[in-house]
């Protein structure tokens, strides 16, 4: 490597990246640092956003809630505003990494590392988030399925960066939740996980809107849409997820690897939904 | 390129590679060995150190990092011959063994202690889920947490 920037203006930003534009973003570096060691590589150039105050707060405006890309794990754990509004997104940063990890790496980071096994990703898919990217110049909205394109894949473009996360405030009676099965409790790569919003009406029993988002078990994230409108206006019960689940893992075509099988995978895809129920 | 920062209160201004880790910077380049290197990669908790008071790690992170920050490493604990409690505990509990780990636990038990200064032992447990140990089994170290938060708590 030959330079390194940290700059303190976004101006400064841009212009280091009008000069390189292959110069490297970093972020927490938990994930770029062991990246660029495992393969060898020396960028020649990378400029971390870690001064860069803008892109380190979380907001409310507009109905929405904003979280800037350099917002870390740490800071969304501590967060009252993600704990009283997005408890789903709260219980993910729980069981992501151990402290440092959680001190250093941020919310844009996991996001544009487009890991199936991203521990935010799930929470975010069913909250609808919407991705703000910038470049010098200009700034698009994008939701957050259409940021991600396959394993590692994000649809950057070189002068582009992720700015925020904008997340629609959820209804007070939805309820969110967000579970992770790994191959033990700490410091674990997740084997399949599932984030949940369900609202129910006002007879406790309707149900008016859900969504399911699972992690590891495909490519990206998976959510079905389809399946999701199947149950609105259907009464909630455990029999009702449980089918819900069957048809959700005969959908999926997870993968055999050191962390689990493809069938194993699978029978869990099938079987989260309704152990939501049972522990809401 | 010149950095500026301070290693457990010592003002420091430093020429170093853009490429330099923190580890190295640490270890190489101002002989202070007793933060450790084993995975490299993040999974072992053994390079962990104080950013500002807060514990991060090491190894991913690079020295220019570290301009305008203050630093904290296991050499700044202790006070000339007098051992941080922290510290005191380890060796009385019994929750050193070959010591690899120990700067890594020490530290973040630090971190874990101006968070909460009375963690059961399941957040003990938690706080140093990532900082791997070989030999004691762990145990001991919980003990020693344990006791070094409630001398913290009495010298309080
Ligand atoms: C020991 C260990 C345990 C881990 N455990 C977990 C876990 O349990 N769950 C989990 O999900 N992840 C885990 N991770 C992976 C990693 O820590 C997370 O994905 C983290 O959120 C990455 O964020 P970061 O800020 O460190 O990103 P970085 O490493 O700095 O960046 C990652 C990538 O994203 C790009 N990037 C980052 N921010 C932006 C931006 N704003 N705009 C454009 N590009 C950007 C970088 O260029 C780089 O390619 C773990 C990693 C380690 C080392
Ligand atoms: S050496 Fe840094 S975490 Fe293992
Ligand atoms: S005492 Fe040997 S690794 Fe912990």
């Amino acid at each position: 490597m030959n330079s390194i920037f940290l700059p303190y203006k976004m101006g400064d930003l841009w212009e280091v990246k009008q000069k390189d534009p292959e110069a490297i973003i970093l972020a927490g570096g938990t994930g770029l640092l062991v990246f660029l060691r495992e393969k060898g590589l020396h960028p020649h150039t990378i400029v971390g956003l870690e001064n860069l105050w803008e892109l380190k707060q979380i907001e409310m405006q507009n109905g929405e809630i904003r979280i800037g890309a350099m917002v870390t794990h740490q800071q969304l754990l501590e967060s009252p505003v993600i704990q009283a509004q997005l408890p789903g997104l709260h219980q993910a940063v729980t069981v992501l990494g151990y402290p440092p990890i959680r001190h250093m790496g941020t919310i844009g980071g996991n996001i544009c590392t487009a890991s199936p096994a991203g521990d935010t990703l799930p929470s975010l898919y069913v909250l609808n988030a919407v991705a703000e990217l910038r470049t010098p110049t200009a700034s698009r909205l994008l939701p957050i399925q259409d940021l991600i394109k396959g394993p590692g894949q994000n649809v950057l473009g070189r002068d582009e960066i992720l700015y925020q996360i904008r997340i629609p405030v959820p209804s007070p009676s939805a309820v969110s939740f967000y579970f992770k099965v790994g191959q033990r409790k700490a410091l674990a790569i997740s084997v399949c996980s599932l984030a949940s919003m369900l609202q129910v009406a006002e007879d406790e029993q309707t149900i008016v809107d859900c969504r399911f988002a699972w992690g590891s078990v495909g490519p990206t994230i998976m959510r079905f849409p389809g399946l999701e409108k199947n149950l609105i206006g259907e009464k909630l019960s455990l029999n009702k997820l449980r089918e819900f689940g069957q048809t959700a893992a005969s959908m999926v075509s997870p993968i055999t690897d050191i962390r689990g099988s493809a069938e194993y995978r699978r029978m869990l895809v099938s079987n989260l939904p309704s152990k939501m129920l049972q522990t809401l | 390129m010149i950095i500026h920062f301070t290693l457990n209160g010592e003002n420091k201004n430093l020429d170093c590679a853009p490429d330099c880790r923190v580890v190295d910077l640490l270890r190489e380049e101002l002989g202070h060995t007793g933060t450790k290197e084993a995975c490299g990669s993040g999974e072992c908790g053994a390079c962990t150190i104080l950013v500002d008071g807060i514990s991060k790690l090491s190894c991913l992170m690079l020295a220019a990092q570290l301009e305008g920050h203050a630093v904290t490493t296991i050499e700044g604990m202790s006070k000339g011959e007098e051992l941080h409690p922290i510290q005191k505990s380890f060796v009385e509990k019994g929750a050193v063994q070959c010591g690899f780990c120990s700067p890594g636990m020490v530290m973040a038990t630090a971190d874990l202690l101006q968070r909460n200064p009375s963690p059961d032992r399941k957040e003990i447990r938690e706080a140093l889920s990532g900082n791997l140990c070989r030999c004691t089994g762990y145990q001991k170290i919980i003990d020693a947490v344990e006791s070094a938060a409630a001398e913290m708590r009495d010298d309080a």
